[in-house]
């Protein structure tokens, strides 16, 4: 059953410039259980779509389409109703760890604050459940790490509290954006692992640019560029066998696989080219490319491509 | 073109009890001219310490670097200044190693005003800046343009054709692409091998990641709590470090 029906979602900034459609028509589903990755470049859209699903967006945006979540539609929840979702069912780990936790507050306390929202714990029940938490993620000595504040984590430690902020109300439902960013090969082996040990009952929603790390972690995944998704598929279908030109692109361009970057740049999401997003970087565009925008559809093994080449 | 004798860096902190961490202890190793070595190691492993030692941006405990003959961790101020020019270091992050408030071609023109390149007068400079746009993939309408305006991959392209401007020998790349997107981050380190054959660079290349180290580098030094446990030719270093290797380490999650 699907946990998490996105069904034509938009998500436009109006600016000076013109309107930025950073999320243009897309639809997404999650399964119980299910883990999908959200694949693209900065710029892409990815976590605006994040930042949709839990309504974290600044209040000039303007989004339409549908978030069911359990039957309800998100984006008519009240405010009210939203913020009691947030953080018990739809919890959200925020990217930069060190820009996102509050360098004047004990990481205990952090982690402690949607407990006592959520959970109506008393302030010493909510500190002793942060503790058992930043245990469960690995954390050790952690009543003594509960007491100090963010700069005297390491970078990996932050991403660990920042994880356990996210797990605090036990959500059904976890998005994490970014959380391997910056960190060295062997912190960013632990996190993945952890990640993979503690969201193991859950769904989630994992933001990345890193395919070796949605590989070792999602059921499915999701290419995004330019504000929609081109791919989406089992996430070992899609690594393998990439249908759509920019995903192939991209996989070519990890330094394992030769370093091969694409030609170009991603288009300004105010400018958008009016018919295949990717045909001005592409090396297969064919004429209509140029003039049609191509649907998404689906393709064999239940991968779906938004390309020319497979209609 | 670079070699290091027995370089240390110890930082002490605390009055009462004196801690002190072994950033670089001691630490041997030659660059040829024109070659590229790559340094590999984890976070907090001393490899950012040292490619700044190299360059004298922080003062050495001990020890001596020799740049194409000179001992520059002997010189003085003055003696230094004249010889930075030669060396230059590519940051981290390419948007806050540009001056926010210096449009894109102020900040390439600046060694030429300067007068690192001798004697230009307004019309030579601004040729040759444009000149520089080019040669690293930016366009012309870039140049009046703030670093905020552009995408990190594109003020890391800025970062090098202000570093070409300086017209170097030898450069500290410090995880330049660190902050950029697996595409971009080939788009830009693909520019530097380019621009290293054709500007004849000589390299130290510092990375996390085993698979771009190798890729960048003739010679890979592995670098572990301040020491240097391997050093050698690439190929056969990585064979024998194939555990830095991030896409196999998750292999096994």
């Amino acid at each position: 059953m699907n946990l998490l029906n996105i069904h034509k979602l938009n998500t436009y900034f109006p600016t000076p410039d013109g309107l930025v459609k950073a999320v243009d028509h897309v639809d997404l589903k999650i399964a119980d259980s299910e883990k999908v990755g959200l694949i693209g470049e900065t710029g892409c859209g990815k976590t605006v779509l994040g930042m949709s699903i839990v309504r974290l967006l600044d209040s000039s945006a303007q989004i339409n389409g549908r978030i069911i979540y359990r039957g309800r539609d998100i984006l008519e929840l009240a405010e009210e109703d939203m913020r009691s979702l947030r953080g018990r069912e739809i919890a959200m780990i925020l990217q930069n760890p060190t820009t996102s936790l509050n360098p004047v507050m004990r990481v205990g306390d952090q982690i402690a604050e949607g407990i006592r929202l959520h959970g109506g714990l008393d302030k010493r029940a909510a500190k002793k459940r942060a503790v058992e938490i930043l245990k469960s993620v690995m954390i050790h000595d952690a009543e003594r790490r509960a007491d100090q504040y963010p700069h005297e984590f390491s970078g990996g430690m932050k991403e660990r509290a920042m994880i356990a902020i996210g797990l605090s109300c036990d959500p059904s439902i976890i998005i994490a954006d970014e959380p391997t960013k910056g960190l060295d090969a062997k912190t960013k082996t632990q996190i993945v692992k952890l990640l993979k040990g503690v969201t193991e009952h859950k769904s989630m929603l994992m933001i990345t640019h890193d395919l070796n790390v949605a590989a070792s972690i999602c059921d499915r995944v999701a290419v995004m560029y330019a504000g929609e998704i081109l791919e989406v598929g089992k996430v070992w279908d899609v690594l393998k066998n990439p249908m759509h030109p920019y995903t192939r692109g991209f996989i070519n361009s990890l330094p394992s696989r030769g370093l091969k970057p694409i030609r170009g740049s991603s288009p300004s999401l105010i400018d958008l080219p009016s018919g295949c997003r990717f045909c001005p970087r592409c090396d297969f565009a064919m004429e209509a490319c140029k003039f049609k925008h191509p649907e998404i559809t689906p393709a064999d093994d239940g991968q779906s491509v938004r390309c020319f080449l497979y209609t | 073109m670079i070699e290091v004798c027995d370089l240390k860096k110890y930082f002490s902190s605390g009055l009462l009890k004196k801690q002190c961490v072994k950033s670089v202890d001691g630490v041997s190793f030659h660059i040829a001219r024109g070659d590229t070595l790559g340094l590999v190691g984890e976070s907090g492993c001393g490899k950012t310490t040292l490619g700044r030692l190299l360059l004298r941006l922080i003062e050495p405990t001990s020890g001596q670097i020799f740049f194409d003959g000179t001992d520059i961790s002997r010189l003085n101020q003055r003696e230094l200044r004249r010889i930075r020019p030669r060396m230059q270091m590519i940051f981290q992050d390419p948007d806050s190693s540009l001056n926010p408030r210096m449009k894109i071609g102020e900040s390439i023109a600046e060694p030429f005003r300067l007068g690192l390149r001798g004697k230009s007068n307004r019309r030579e400079i601004r040729d040759r800046v444009l000149e520089l746009i080019e040669t690293v993939g930016l366009n012309p309408e870039h140049v009046n343009r703030y670093p905020h305006q552009l995408s990190g991959g594109q003020n890391q392209r800025v970062v090098l054709a202000r570093i070409l401007a300086i017209n170097p020998d030898f450069i500290v790349a410090d995880e330049p692409t660190a902050s950029l997107d697996v595409s971009v981050q080939a788009q830009i380190l693909n520019l530097i091998q380019d621009l290293k054959d054709e500007y004849d660079l000589t390299l130290l290349f510092i990375s996390h990641d085993m698979e771009i180290v190798r890729h960048m580098s003739d010679r890979i030094a592995v670098m572990e709590e301040g020491k240097i446990v391997d050093i050698g030719d690439s190929e056969i270093v990585t064979e024998a470090h194939r555990n830095l290797i991030t896409d196999s380490m998750l292999a096994r999650v």
